[in-house]
């Protein structure tokens, strides 16, 4: 049994936040964008649990289970955001309610 | 467990690409709970079992959970119909379902060739995680806490339907 690859998992957080992040810049669907921000969050939390499973102290696992408590509270008031926006507009465009440019 | 680890993590990376990709929501809603999962695996090789199950239960059981109701009470436009009869074609669950088979023959091989610590990384217990969380982050959990108060409160406030109050010379405006 070898010892893992920290590097490669540490290269892997920064793919799947890069991922997240042209999500958010690409869609145009709130959904996914509201996903995408999740795909961002659990890359943070893989590359805190990595540097701290190098380190061998549980500072790292402690970061994620805040992170999940923020991640919980962020998605319940982003998604009633979102069904509020719902009932208003009738859409989930990002590009139909931007009602202050005008 | 190198080689576990690099599958892990090409499962991982394909279904959040899949995640950003697709059309249907919740098609990539099941393409995110695979990725979530993949993550999860990661995690536990890496010596962290106790958020490796944490990940499982609060971000896949919980918060997905979550997006899944949130898209049903959008009953999404009018062609919510036509995605209905497609929902149950082949092509929507088949990839996600070969990549978690893939994650469950890992996990059995993980559990089956466990033994104690996994290579030079020491397994960090839960034990060890609730006294530093308990312990030098105190103030912290406290905080998240009132966050998480702020959040319910929120949500509860911002989803609640709003009932259209009229000025009251408006209102004898529309009786009259």
């Amino acid at each position: 049994m070898s010892e893992l690859p920290l590097d490669a998992g540490l290269i892997l957080a920064a793919l799947l936040f890069l991922t997240g992040l042209a999500g958010v810049i690409t869609r145009r669907n709130i959904l996914f964008m509201l996903m995408s921000i999740e795909i961002m969050f659990n890359a943070a939390g893989l590359a805190f649990v990595l540097a701290g499973a190098q380190n061998g102290q549980p500072d790292g696992q402690v970061m994620l289970i805040f992170i999940l408590a923020m991640a919980a509270a962020e998605v319940a008031v982003g998604l009633a955001l979102i069904i509020q926006m719902y009932r208003q507009f009738n859409t989930v465009d990002t590009d139909v309610i931007s009602e202050l440019r005008d | 467990m190198t080689i576990i680890f690099y599958i892990a993590a090409l499962v991982a990376f394909v279904s959040t690409v899949m995640v950003v990709t697709r059309k249907n929501a919740v098609h990539a809603l099941l393409y995110l709970i695979v990725s979530l999962l993949a993550v999860s695996v990661i995690f536990f090789i890496s010596g962290a079992p106790f958020v490796a199950a944490l990940e499982v239960i609060v971000y896949a059981g919980a918060i997905l959970v979550l997006f899944v109701f949130a898209i049903m009470m959008l009953n999404l436009g009018t062609d919510s119909e036509k995605e209905e009869s497609k929902l149950l074609k082949p092509n929507a669950w088949i990839i996600p379902t070969i990549m978690s088979a893939i994650l469950l023959a890992e996990l059995g091989y993980v559990f089956f060739s466990y033994q104690g610590a996994l290579g030079e990384l020491r397994t960090i217990g839960p034990n060890e995680v609730s006294e530093s969380l308990f312990g030098g982050y105190m103030l912290a959990v406290e905080l998240t806490g009132i966050l998480l108060m702020a959040g319910v409160v929120g949500a509860y406030h911002i989803g609640k339907e709003k009932k259209r109050e009229y000025h009251r010379y408006l209102q004898t405006n529309e009786n009259s």
